[in-house]
């Protein structure tokens, strides 16, 4: 299916919920409310017409200060999803707001979700809610702040924590 | 604005919980099962992995991976610099085939851009790449029978790995920290005696193959140790978005190189070998037969290859040195001075002009002057300068690109935000060997201690790719 085609899927299913669409460089992009972005990930895997059943990669972005988004949600949490049967790719995006970092989870879709979505919560601070094992992936439990955020600083140093017992 | 840094107060616990409940209530006979760590020092665990396994006798009943801390930042360092400077961090993220990251970076900024690399450069890429996956491949292979006690094996595939490796040295100067990718090109064309150094070292290398099939394949202590055992279901390989050799040992063809193919791969002939069982069995199975199909891909692309450009003409000027070159210019005598070959020093070989320009994109906004025309005229000087030169250089319009290559273990994807501006806003690496190490106590759970090892061996951990 063409990535257009997909994109015309979702928002002839989620209507005024898929924001903003467009295929930057050939990448089909759907943004889409924060509310049904479980919803149309689940549509994504089982409609058998899209069948997009590899959660290819999950990250954020930060978009602290960049120009042009001063109004928006500052962070973004994106989906890259592709299709093993299809051979098809669309990304989805969610705004998530700083003050309210929340988003569903995606563990019950996909197992790998596990642990992207714990990357996610160290290197940003943004929460899963209904993440079955929430803690941090690559930092130590004691680090403070999230290192990828932008305000984080780059040469921020903290003090080495011992052994636990 | 509250506090970024400070954190919501959550509860620390002291025992870990993998997917459900940890540790296990005890059996009802009274006995206890065991917890223990395996690593982080420990000769099976690669680097800095610790699984914390609850024991049953020998019998792992449940595991918990932590990939430890091995932190350069390079996301973050990534965000901190212009484009080509993330190169040298590409590098150390797969030190054993660090020439497929190089060159999945430098696709993902260039598909950013919206520029092509010549044809010659693809060519370059897909051989250099395909030498690399060889490389990891016979690590891979290796380091798990060694650690089976095969120590044989591995002394012939360390050795094949060398003639490989000496091949990349000529190429790039380097053996592990390589930075030959380059936004919009590769550093420098190949060396005139690349070619009988390839089919030497594939002479070599098919040897090698020959040898460890006869040691191991029929091996009835490594078959025993290998079959059945680490076995995942193509459900959960693909839930796990597992890619590379262990999802094809599940008999899913899937591979990056013929699924959306990219530089050249869709002009060359090569197969997909698959494994049916998704056993360990399979993955060795499945990542010998690759490496016999990435050398098939390497001659047809050496018989394929375009030539660079002819020579420029000399015009009965055999200029040298750049001190020659800079003499004629104080004299005034600038007259086709561009067009004139020089020859620098001998740190600086394979840069030479027409060489440059056929493994390069024409694309003066990305890519670097060759050095002779940055040391030989004002125009170069001042082009290099621009890239160079903090807040000019390459400035890819606003937006996102998500670039995927077959890396040796996967896909490897590449994820760059830009804003406009000459550094990036984020780059994302998707690492292919994360997912395996999701779904590693998946592999585990349910078989014995001793299984650990080869299981964990066949997913090629590779630590580098793990951090941000």
């Amino acid at each position: 299916m063409d990535g257009s085609a997909i994109l015309a899927r979702l928002q002839e299913r989620f209507g005024a919920a898929v924001l903003a669409t467009h295929d930057h460089r050939g990448d089909h992009t759907a943004v889409v409310d924060r509310g049904v972005v479980l919803d149309v990930l689940r549509f994504c895997r089982d409609e058998p017409a899209l069948r997009l059943d590899m959660l290819m990669d999950l990250t954020a972005v930060d978009y602290l200060n960049y120009p042009g988004r001063e109004a928006g949600p500052r962070f973004e949490i994106v989906y890259i999803l592709y299709s093993v049967s299809e051979n098809h790719r669309v990304r989805v995006k969610v705004g998530v707001e700083e003050d309210d970092p929340v988003v569903p989870t995606a563990v019950p879709l996909w197992g790998i979700a596990n642990w992207y979505e714990r990357e996610v919560w160290d290197m940003f601070g943004i929460r899963f809610d209904g993440h079955p094992d929430p803690r941090r992936l690559l930092m130590y439990e004691e680090f403070v702040g999230h290192p990828l955020r932008k305000d984080y600083p780059m040469n921020r140093r903290q003090p080495l924590v011992g052994p636990r017992n | 604005m509250a506090d970024p840094h400070e954190q919501p107060t959550r509860q620390v616990r002291e025992i870990f919980l993998g997917e459900g409940t940890f540790p296990q209530p005890p059996p009802a006979d009274g006995t206890e099962n065991l917890l223990v760590n395996i690593g982080p020092s420990h000769p099976a665990m690669h680097g800095i992995i610790r699984i914390f396994a609850e024991l049953d006798g020998e019998r792992l009943v449940k595991t918990d991976v932590e990939i430890g801390y091995l932190h350069r930042g390079f996301e973050k360092h990534c965000e901190g610099g212009p484009y080509n400077n993330a190169m040298p961090y590409t590098d150390r993220l797969n030190y054993v085939s660090p020439l497929i990251n190089n060159f999945g970076y430098a696709s993902a900024v260039e598909k950013l851009l919206g520029i092509d690399v010549t044809e010659r450069c693809q060519y370059i890429r897909v051989i250099m790449s395909e030498i690399s996956r060889i490389t990891d491949h016979l690590t891979c292979i290796g380091a798990s029978a060694m650690e089976l006690g095969a120590f044989t094996v591995f002394l012939y595939m360390i050795k094949a790995r060398e003639f490989l490796w000496e091949v990349v040295e000529k190429v790039t100067g380097a053996r592990l920290t390589i930075s030959y990718g380059r936004v919009g090109g590769v550093k420098a064309d190949l060396p005139p005696e690349f070619e009988p150094a390839v089919r030497q070292a594939f002479q070599e290398t098919r040897t090698v193959l020959d040898e460890v099939h006869k040691l191991l394949t029929g091996n009835r202590i490594f078959v025993d140790r290998m079959k059945g055992i680490g076995v995942i279901s193509r459900e959960d390989a693909i839930s796990y978005a597992i890619t590379g050799p262990l999802l094809r040992a599940c008999g899913v063809p899937f591979d990056v190189r013929r699924a959306t193919p990219y530089w050249v791969y869709d002009r060359l002939d090569f197969e997909i070998p698959v494994g049916d069982v998704g056993d360990n069995y399979d993955r060795y199975l499945v990542r010998m037969a690759e490496m016999e199909q990435s050398m098939r891909i390497v001659e047809q692309a050496l018989r394929a290859m375009p030539a660079g450009p002819v020579n420029v003409d000399f015009e009965g000027r055999p200029f040298t040195t750049p001190s020659e070159y800079v003499d004629r210019g104080k004299l005034g005598k600038t007259d086709g001075l561009l067009l004139v070959p020089i020859t620098l020093s001998p740190n600086l070989r394979g840069q030479e002009r027409p060489f440059h320009q056929a493994v390069n994109a024409p694309d003066k906004r990305a890519v670097l002057p060759s050095k002779e025309v940055t040391y030989g005229s004002i125009e170069g000087l001042m082009q290099h300068f621009m890239l160079i030169m903090d807040g000019f250089g390459i400035r890819p319009p606003a937006g996102e690109a998500y670039f995927a290559v077959e890396g040796a273990n996967g896909e490897l994807g590449f994820y760059v935000v830009s804003d406009g501006s000459d550094r990036p806003y984020r780059v994302r690496c998707r690492p292919p060997c994360l997912p395996p190490m999701a779904a590693l106590h998946r592999m585990l759970e349910g078989g014995m201690m001793a299984d650990m090892v080869p299981t964990f061996g066949s997913i090629n951990m590779i630590a580098g790719e793990l951090e941000r």
